[in-house]
């Protein structure tokens, strides 16, 4: 009789009951239904307005009228919305300062940019509302009635992450541009000075150069180009990496939510939760970490240079596996 | 075999394969930075950071592999 008092075994029992009440619920749940590409939901003039268009716009607004209620009535001592805006640029600041070093003004605002709207974009997912707000399409040639959501998440969409992807790298270029200047930002996809030295050479306006200066200069041509190829490399994997976390987050809640409608379906929201967070992250400092790839240039010292945390010991480790 | 069946084989076949190589990818990655934590504890920020860099690169590879597995199921 004394198990019957005591309130963890009434809360265990109501989950199981909760659990078992998948299995034997009287409702009819329709198969999730999964669209790659993102759906019209309205149409502006000639701009065909999707369903992760409008939640992009969505992810804009919050975050447009966040920062102005922040910055309202700005003190030197926060507190309430402003605090929290500023312990999290404090937090992200914190992780760029190592990469970028000196630079970290400069770049933080697009840095901070990105993160704050995938992050927003990736949490709105799950919020009531989203997938299971329907609008009704009007027939067209003669097909039957279609029901699009009419909101779904942004990064749910190739285009919104290519986009993401080609501003990140574009801005990566942009500063790097500014740091170097542009005729020796220029020499990392282009570097022919060893090609120049060499043919000067052979004409006699500076030192003789060695054949393996021109062998040198033909492997730089080499290198240059595969930055070249680096650069279209790295928005194929920014957008690609962001959209498929994101989609398979969103089906993996769909299905979850067609298979175990009640409770069992919960924990799998924290995980998006999760997911979503790291994404952003991962977004954000493959992003910090370009820039300052591209914002060092070969002549001069990284700005990185710091102390090792731990002197090195004297005898080397030599435990490997 | 019917074309949906082979379409939801290969689907499946896709992420599978191309889930091993970034699998094993990452378990070095996480025993090497766990190793390195374990030597050098205070260096547990920039350990960090790395190895989320490095993990997002290795989980590059199955994302592709999850993107094609969704192309061919889904369109």
């Amino acid at each position: 009789m004394s198990v019957l008092r005591k309130p963890g075994f009434w809360l265990a029992a109501a989950v199981l009951a909760a659990l078992a009440f998948n299995f034997f619920h009287p409702f009819d749940i329709q198969a999730p239904h999964i669209t790659l590409a993102a759906e019209e939901v309205l149409r502006i003039g000639g701009l065909r307005v999707t369903n992760t268009l409008l939640a992009s716009w969505l992810a804009m607004a919050v975050l447009i009228v966040v920062a102005l209620l922040s910055t309202r009535n700005m003190q030197a001592v926060p507190h309430g919305l402003q605090n929290l805006v500023e312990a999290v640029l404090e937090a992200l600041a914190k992780i760029c300062e190592p990469t970028l070093g000196s630079r970290t003004p400069l770049v933080f605002p697009t840095i901070a940019t990105l993160f704050l709207f995938i992050v927003v974009c990736n949490w709105m997912e799950i919020l009531p509302g989203f997938a299971s707000i329907v609008v009704t399409k009007a027939a067209e040639h003669g097909q039957a009635l279609e029901r699009v959501p009419l909101l779904r998440s942004a990064a749910t969409d190739l285009n919104t992450t290519v986009a993401l992807a080609l501003s990140a790298v574009l801005m990566s270029q942009v500063y790097g541009t500014l740091v170097a200047g542009f005729p020796r930002y220029l020499t990392r996809f282009v570097n022919i000075r060893r090609f120049v030295a060499f043919f000067d050479g052979l004409r006699g306006r500076g030192p003789k150069e060695s054949v393996s200066t021109l062998a040198l200069g033909l492997l730089d041509l080499f290198v240059g180009l595969m930055e070249l190829f680096d650069e279209f490399t790295k928005i194929l994997s920014f957008s690609f990496r962001l959209f498929g976390n994101v989609f398979a987050g969103e089906v993996l809640l769909s299905v979850m939510v067609f298979l175990f409608p009640f409770v069992a379906s919960l924990p799998f929201l924290g995980l998006e939760l999760f997911v979503g967070a790291v994404q952003a992250f991962v977004f954000a400092v493959l992003a910090t970490a370009f820039i300052a790839q591209a914002t060092t240039t070969h002549h001069h010292a990284p700005a990185q240079v710091r102390q090792p945390v731990c002197p090195t010991p004297a005898t080397p480790l030599t435990e490997r596996s | 075999m019917n074309p949906d069946t082979i379409k939801n084989i290969v689907a499946g076949l896709t992420i599978a394969i191309g889930g091993i190589a970034p699998a094993l990818a990452i378990s070095r990655f996480a025993t090497e930075a766990m190793r390195s934590l374990g030597r050098n504890p205070e260096a547990a920020g920039s350990i960090a950071t790395n190895l989320i860099l490095a993990l997002a690169f290795a989980e590059a590879i199955a994302i592709y592999a999850l993107v094609i597995a969704l192309a061919i199921k889904f369109v």
